[in-house]
């Protein structure tokens, strides 16, 4: 439906795009994600025709889109700006009705056609309640949702739209993506460019990201969205699990703090200990879990983190070869971290480890007279201040006479 | 049809606003003529065509008059004679003006824009202080309003040109353009007016702006000049609403934007010049006029552009008659800035003017 072949845009001498292929399908959602400045909007404005690339050619339907007069051009393609500036009052209707400019001639009125495409678009993009309000009285949400309501009357069968939900909160960003999709499922061709990559993953067939002057990749979101590219993409740290409800990728950004190198083992069951692993996880450290039962919050969470889990069947007890990987895995390790129920059989994985520290939770009858306590936000900043375990070996003796 | 229903509404309600007023501002004057007496008068004045004779290559068109009321002739030549082209040609100016400011406006996206922001007024200026000055021979007997009409073109043409680079024209760079031409050419008039010497006080009188000593000849070609360039604007008028959105959503939403701003501006420059060409720089009429419109019926050009420009026409008209009705004739342009810059004020202070 939309192909995007060899585009390169500039401004003045500065490069912003170059090399930019990609296609839509009809019928389908193409997410542009990328750092800021990446040229996300600059593409848009290429497919749009508002803006005369250097080089490449953007077709619709096969015919390229600079053969085309801005007429033809906007009854096949409507889009969302980022913002708007209207200067002066305009009523929500009267905004929305401009959407229908290309299908009207010089001297023609809006007949029951046009104005039920009105409506429509304002239903759907839910601002009929504020219909005769002047359009400069919104927020930038409401804004946001008039211009897409405008770019709905438009009534083309491509759809572009620049940071849709940018300014929406999390109720209305949701229901913009899901009028997209149902757009989409009618047989729309839409692309978006998103800041928010997880919505972007969630909601598009298809992810092209821009970094560099360039796509970085393109493809399913999860082939796109992985800690390697995004590496490239935004020169920052994230890590890639799986949204809840959806076998989308979830990109959770990592503070860009030193990264703790540590390798800990974790003891304990629950959310205590699921968070425990993800904070440190999170502070760079090298995880390992057990032993727990399988299926356990803990469990889970190390599964979705890449971290080692010794695991028992539940109810089952813990079996010998469990608590011997167990012991391994925590005498390997810089330091032992209690969270949560630890359930009878796993003192000898606590003890086998040399440091120990126990994370505060809110049923504490574990925490203990024989560990150090911390709240979990101190989890990292504790951990590293204890000494690797190359250098432990020499204190061990000490170690062991204090904690016995 | 709730919308175009309130366009008719309005513009039926200014034009009989504007009936009235011109009809008020005729019987004004050293002779008080009642409204009524000038009502009779020019109905008299109202012919319809009732035939058609073609002889050879001359089209014969017999007219009659539909009414005879009885009026003295002293009176009817007052009226038809003295102070109806006066008025008129008032009528047109503050049309032309008003009309070419609300076009600025939405151009500009800027309430602040005024007929004259891309140097037509400048232009004139020079035009009619150069032909009073050094007077030169104007073919088509043109004279002062021709030197001024020309140079008010030329003068756009020349910010138009400026501001334009591949066939594009920002708008802010044709603002920025304007004044610095404006100021360019403030400093050409004033050169001039040194050098003036005895016809300092004729080129003075005409920047500030009036419309003494106009004539029947003056408000036809007026007419025409103004008339048939506000029908082509009036078919644009939903083209400049879209371009209120801003010229990428404008060209998104299937507006040719570099050619519908290119004929917004030409049309309303030669609208504007030809106000000015007669009338001498009156100011305020093309900035408060569309601005106080835009408060009464909305943003649409649909509606504002007939309404402001309808307004336009009463506004300077009833100006003027202030202008003349003194002891001591002043020139209008100064009534208007006397009248307008604290209307405007008063405006500014009520209603925040947000978002230029």
């Amino acid at each position: 439906m939309l192909d995007v072949s060899d585009l390169a845009v500039s401004f003045g001498e500065q490069s912003v795009v170059s090399s930019v292929d990609f296609s839509v399908d009809r019928g389908s959602l193409v997410g542009l994600v990328g750092p800021n400045g990446a040229g996300k909007t600059t593409v848009l404005r290429a497919v749009k025709g508002t803006l005369n690339p250097d080089t490449g050619t953007v077709r619709v339907d096969g015919e390229p889109i600079s053969d085309r007069s801005a007429k033809a051009v906007s009854r096949l393609v409507a889009s969302t700006p980022q913002g708007t500036s209207l200067s002066f009052d305009f009523s929500v209707r009267q905004t929305v009705e401009m959407g229908r400019t290309p299908h009207l001639g010089r001297f023609d009125r809006m007949d029951d056609g046009d104005r039920s495409a009105v409506e429509t678009a304002m239903e759907r993009a839910s601002v009929a309640k504020f219909a005769d309000r002047p359009f400069t009285s919104l927020s930038g949400g409401e804004r946001q949702r008039v211009l897409l309501a405008r770019a709905l009357a438009q009534e083309t069968p491509v759809l572009l739209l620049d940071e849709p939900t940018a300014n929406l909160d999390i109720n209305h960003a949701v229901r913009t993506l899901e009028l997209v999709r149902t757009l989409v499922g009618d047989g729309k061709t839409a692309i978006a460019a998103i800041h928010d990559l997880n919505l972007a993953a969630r909601y598009c067939d298809k992810l092209v990201l821009l970094a560099g002057g360039g796509i970085c990749a393109a493809g399913r979101p999860a082939d796109v969205l992985t800690s390697d590219t995004l590496r490239d993409a935004f020169d920052a740290e994230t890590l890639v699990t799986t949204q809840p409800g959806t076998d989308a990728p979830l990109v959770t950004p990592l503070a860009d703090r030193e990264t703790v190198d540590r390798r800990i083992h974790v003891v304990g069951t629950g959310k205590p200990a699921a968070s425990a692993v993800s904070t440190l996880v999170g502070a760079g450290c090298r995880v390992s879990v057990g032993v727990v039962p399988a299926g356990d919050a803990a469990a889970e969470r190390s599964r979705d983190l890449d971290c080692e889990a010794v695991t028992v069947p539940a109810f089952a007890g813990i079996d010998d070869a469990a608590r011997e990987r167990a012991v391994e895995l925590a005498q390997a390790a810089d330091a032992v971290v209690i969270a949560g129920e630890t359930g009878d059989g796993n003192s000898p994985v606590v003890r086998a480890g040399g440091t120990c520290l126990a994370v505060e939770t809110d049923e504490s009858d574990y925490t203990s007279t024989t560990h150090d306590t911390v709240p979990l936000a101190a989890l990292p900043a504790s951990v590293a201040s204890l000494p690797p375990a190359s250098e432990r070996d020499a204190t061990l003796p000490l170690n062991q006479s204090t904690t016995d | 049809m709730r919308f175009a229903g309130r366009t008719v509404g309005w513009s039926s309600g200014l034009v009989a606003v504007l009936c009235a007023v011109v009809t008020t501002s005729a019987g004004i004057g050293p002779v008080w003529i009642p409204p009524a007496v000038v009502g009779k008068v020019l109905l008299n004045a109202v012919v319809v065509p009732t035939g058609i004779s073609v002889s050879g290559p001359a089209v014969d068109v017999t007219t009659a008059h539909v009414f005879s009321y009885a009026v003295s002739d002293l009176q009817t030549q007052i009226v038809m004679q003295v102070r109806l082209p006066r008025i008129l040609l008032g009528a047109v100016v503050g049309f032309s003006l008003a009309a070419a400011g609300t076009i600025m406006q939405g151009i500009f996206r800027n309430p602040m824009a005024d007929p004259s922001i891309i140097g037509v007024s400048s232009g004139a200026a020079v035009g009619a202080v150069g032909f009073i000055v050094a007077p030169v021979v104007i073919p088509f007997g043109l004279g002062l309003r021709g030197a001024a009409f020309v140079g008010a073109l030329v003068a756009a043409f020349g910010v138009y040109l400026i501001a334009t680079r591949n066939g594009r024209t920002p708008v802010a760079t044709l603002l920025l353009a304007g004044v610095a031409i404006q100021t360019f050419l403030g400093a050409v008039v004033s050169f001039l007016l040194l050098h003036s010497g005895e016809s300092i006080r004729r080129a003075l009188y005409w920047l500030m702006g009036h419309l003494k000593g106009a004539s029947w000849p003056e408000v036809t070609s007026s007419v025409v000049l103004v008339a048939v360039p506000f029908v082509v604007l009036l078919a644009y008028a939903r083209d400049l609403n879209v371009m209120l959105l801003g010229e990428e959503d404008a060209q998104s939403l299937g507006i040719e934007v570099e050619r519908t701003k290119r004929v917004l501006l030409a049309l309303s420059a030669v609208i504007t010049a030809a106000g000015v060409a007669v009338a001498g720089i009156v100011g305020f009429v093309g900035l408060i006029v569309p601005h106080v419109m835009r408060l009464l019926v909305g943003p649409d050009h649909r509606i504002l552009l007939p309404t402001a420009a309808l307004a336009g026409a009463s506004f300077l008209v009833a100006t003027d008659t202030l202008a003349r009705s003194g002891s001591a004739e002043v020139p209008v342009g100064i009534v208007t800035a006397v009248l307008g810059a604290p209307f405007f004020l008063y405006l500014l202070r009520k209603r925040e003017v947000h978002e230029l």
